[in-house]
């Protein structure tokens, strides 16, 4: 099977090249609005400098390899410099890099603009997970990777968005102007989407700007580019370009949904309700680092089967998923997860792999989450 | 007081001690010399073996061979292996068989120092490799490790690699003193400066590249250690720090680390394409005032690494216009080596064609360095295979293709044997397939946006990333051949001639092959002569 691949590959490669269709897939993607177009534009002249200078100075040497190889009774010149050709040539490469410097410097100006825009959106990259944050509109969300661990695993089919789908996109409207504000919580990420020319690195400490303008509708695909920790390839970005309206109706549907939220806290929970959430939150935010069966990947990522603290400290582990852990990849949850969310999954941890048997098998509560936030303010 | 030492001059034309004393305790350059290039060889597979974890992890899609964290592992010390301990090392080595040889001196200026920059070597890469056996596993922040992802974030092995810099930041100082001494001040009798052999020159000034970057490397890793232990903040943005700081420090030394690495490679290009052309090097003068301005101009463009971080404008375009700069020292270079060639009798012995190999490959990354250089384009560039693609063409068929021409066309001097020449030439075109269909593919897949040091990847790249794992097996088992190669030449190669090549130049082809344990004790006189080379 591997051989049929390999065939098909090496006649694509020699392929590639002359037919049109396959040359967008070799090259950097021409965008989707007029920054990303010129930018796009500058890379191709470049390019085609280069494989003008690339083909004369190797096609010279070709020339030189066939004309002179050794002969008999031929006699090398001697010659060893000849400083008014070294001196042209020097001001030819001079000149070709003022013709580059010009183009490359305007379109930089134009890129470099951190005027506000009509919408500002406050982006957070976490390990491993993006953060949404509508600044007018005070809506936030996380962004996970959707792709399942069957798939990566190669258990499941790979869908055509394999690593590049996210359970929560990025909605901006198009026709207007959208300012990214980019930060990071933890370590350096960068935010990527190419459709937009858009690459930032994002920082702790620090608040980068990136500016973006979209025409057409669309979902527009990226990745995180700066090495991050173990699940750096597994941060993809995706953002979805909607008419007005929709725009309107998505935030208006975020609203409502964190009202909801909330008058969930006064419910009563039976334990196997909160359980059975919480299962499903512990494989979607925890099963990276804690793994599956809780066994953790010490000593970086300890484990939560057998834990102490999980068994027996209802008060500390409420503080930990909360408040995060100073120095170590564990963050806050406070605000990723809903009150339920985080009863729900501290509830799960502490009934699962036998954690029940071995410790006091308390539950908790979303009350008791919605207290714990009430009486930090 | 004379009749004292000429008494004992009789017993003082030994050989090498016998037995392991011999490399332990020698102060020979020449034994030096193959100390380090044997090491860089071993390290060469070593870290060959981590780039075929890495690319049979990345021959499909979906996950393969290894777990995300020990592929992060394998990329670190991949890297750091590659640089610190093959192309750094085999140049080290390089420079203790040549330069003595080339200006005419009877050794090193320093020979106890020269002992010890070799010996600490094993010992930095002892700590460093047996990171792997302990807890939290080896480093896996990248060889550029960014702070807070090395400090703060990092396994607590970070500490044994920080120990590990810094013992070969030691050896590179302690090698470059050595150097720069001896240049200076044992140069035979009428070689002035603008005299020395172009190998000579290019290690004059990659010395004093490293005593002037070493130390900032130090001190960037003696600011994470202190962060991590001792509670500072000078990279920690909760403590008021800035983990911007780390990268202008780290490129501050990475980006003349990069010409470290290659300006030997021109000095010892230069020497295999004149004698195979058996024509004088083209512009003696501009060569050497190009490896000068290339050397000057890399302390003035680090933040070319940097241009997504957010500097501002202004910035963007210094490091722009400075980095484009060097595109013209780099063509003066390139043009000077066709000029060579130009009405040359040119013939095609294994390391000419090394050597012409990497005059067209490291044209190629050095064009592809020049689009990086365009800030604009460089934001959909910025850490993809493109750049991954970049720096090896200038690495590999660059730097390592450098050091495999000096190892073929100087290993008859050293050993006195020849190399097999159907088996050397079989090594040079099986490298030089599979080093462009390794590397060639990889602009591609770049261009259409796979980032770099990613594990797995969307399904688009898949075609492109089998093609060029295919090459780097190919690669790799070149490199077998290699080590075939040079041990076929010690073991069973035939005697070579002190002259060797038809149209070799300079004083090394003056001496025996191989040369005497001790050579040029009494130096030669080149007042009358022409030692250029």
């Amino acid at each position: 099977m591997y051989l049929k691949k390999l065939i098909l590959c090496l006649t694509a490669l020699f392929l590639a090249p002359l037919s049109f269709s396959a040359w967008d897939d070799i090259n950097m993607t021409p965008g989707v609005n007029a920054i990303a177009q010129e930018i796009f534009g500058l890379h191709m002249t470049i390019f085609w400098i280069c494989v003008v200078i690339g083909a004369l100075v190797l096609g010279f040497m070709v020339f030189l390899i066939i004309k002179y190889r050794k002969k008999e009774g031929v006699e090398p010149a001697d010659f060893d410099d000849n400083p008014k050709l070294e001196l042209t040539w020097t001001i030819l490469f001079a000149v070709i890099l003022v013709g580059m410097a010009i183009p490359a410097t305007t379109t930089m100006i134009k890129a470099y603009d951190d005027e506000e825009g009509d919408i500002n959106i406050l982006i957070t990259g976490h390990q491993w997970k993006w953060q949404y944050e509508y600044m007018e509109d005070e809506v936030s969300f996380f962004s996970n990777l959707l792709t399942s661990l069957d798939a990566r695993n190669n258990i499941a089919p790979k869908t055509e968005n394999y690593l590049l789908e996210v359970d929560e996109p990025l909605v901006i409207p198009v026709n207007k102007r959208v300012r990214f504000l980019i930060t990071a919580n933890d370590v350096i990420h960068s935010w990527w989407v190419p459709d937009f020319a858009v690459k930032q690195d994002a920082i702790p400490g620090f608040i980068n700007t990136a500016w973006t303008y979209v025409d057409e509708p669309g979902v527009y695909r990226g990745q995180c580019t700066e090495l991050c920790g173990v699940y750096h390839g597994y941060m993809p970005i995706v953002v979805k370009a909607v008419s007005d309206s929709e725009y309107k109706d998505f935030i208006q549907g975020k609203r409502d949904l964190k009202a909801q939220q909330a008058l969930l806290t006064e419910k009563l929970w039976e334990t196997d309700e909160l359980f059975a959430i919480g299962e499903e939150v512990y494989l979607k935010n925890c099963v990276a680092c804690h793994q599956v069966n809780g066994a953790g990947i010490p000593p970086v990522f300890p484990a939560l089967a057998g834990s102490e603290i999980v068994m027996n400290d209802k008060g500390r582990q409420v503080e930990i998923l909360m408040e995060g852990v100073q120095g170590a990849a564990m963050q806050s949850y406070a605000e990723q997860l809903t009150e339920v969310e985080i009863a729900a999954v501290i509830t799960y941890t502490r009934k699962a792999w036998g954690n029940d048997a071995g410790g006091d098998g308390e539950i908790v509560v979303p009350k008791e989450i919605l207290d714990y936030k009430n009486n930090k303010l | 007081m004379s009749a004292v030492i000429e008494g004992h001059h009789d017993d003082h034309h030994h050989g090498p001690a016998k037995g392991i004393t011999r490399w332990l305790y020698t102060t020979n350059h020449k034994d030096i010399g193959s100390l380090y290039l044997w090491f860089s060889f071993i390290m060469l597979f070593i870290g060959g073996a981590m780039a075929m974890v890495i690319r049979a992890e990345l021959f499909e899609p979906g996950s393969q061979i290894v777990s995300p964290e020990f592929y992060n592992q394998m990329v670190t010390n991949h890297g750091l292996i590659m640089v610190f301990g093959v192309i750094m090392p085999a140049f080290v080595g390089l420079a203790n068989w040549l330069i003595p040889m080339q200006i005419g001196a009877p050794d090193m200026a320093l020979p106890r120092l020269n002992n010890l920059s070799f010996w600490i070597l094993p010992a930095a890469f002892g700590v460093l490799l047996a990171t792997f056996f302990m807890e939290g596993g080896a480093p896996n922040f990248g060889w550029t490790f960014y702070a807070p992802l090395s400090t703060e974030y990092a396994p607590p092995t970070v500490t044994y690699f920080i120990f590990a810099v810094h013992i070969m930041g030691a050896s590179s100082i302690m090698g470059s003193i050595n150097v720069i001494t001896t240049i200076l001040n044992m140069r035979a009798p009428g070689m002035t400066l603008m005299k020395m052999p172009l190998f000579v020159w290019s290690w004059l000034i990659t010395a004093y590249l490293l005593i002037a970057v070493m130390p900032v490397l130090a001190g960037a890793v003696t600011m994470m250690l202190m962060d991590i232990h001792f509670g500072t903040s000078f990279f920690k943005a909760g403590g008021g720090g800035d983990p911007v700081l780390f990268q202008h420090i780290f490129w501050f030394f990475g980006h003349p680390e990069v010409y470290i690495m290659i300006l030997p490679a021109f000095g010892i290009v230069s020497h295999i394409i004149e004698t195979f052309s058996r024509k004088p090097i083209f512009g003696y003068d501009s060569m050497v005032y190009a490896i000068a301005s290339i050397a000057l101009l890399s302390f003035v463009v680090w933040a070319h690494h940097m241009f997504t971080v957010g500097m501002p404008i202004a910035g963007e375009l210094f490091f722009m216009y400075s980095t484009m700069l060097i595109a013209i020292p780099t063509g003066v270079k390139v043009f000077n080596w066709l000029s060579t060639m130009f009405k040359g009798s040119l013939t095609f012995e294994t390391p000419m064609l090394f050597a012409i190999a990497f005059v067209a490959l490291f044209t190629i990354g050095g064009l592809s360095g020049l689009m990086l250089a365009i800030a604009p384009a460089d934001f959909q560039y910025h850490d993809t295979y493109f750049v991954v693609a970049h720096f090896h063409y200038v690495l590999v068929p660059g730097a390592l293709f450098s050091i495999i021409a000096a190892v073929y066309y100087w290993l008859p001097k050293w050993t006195g044997y020849m190399y097999d020449e159907f088996m050397g030439k079989t090594h040079f075109w099986l490298s030089f397939v599979s080093v462009n269909l390794t590397f060639f593919p990889m602009h591609f897949v770049g261009l259409a946006g796979m980032p770099r040091r990613i594990p797995d990847y969307a399904m688009q790249f898949a075609d492109y990333n089998m093609i060029v794992s295919v090459g780097a097996f190919l690669f790799g088992l070149s490199q077998l051949l290699f080590l075939y190669v040079v041990l076929k030449a010690i073991f069973y190669g035939k005697k070579a001639t002190g002259q060797v090549w038809e149209g070799a130049q300079g004083l090394e082809w003056t001496l025996d092959s191989p040369p005497a344990y001790h050579t040029f004790e009494t130096p030669p006189n080149l007042e009358a002569g022409e030692a250029k080379g």
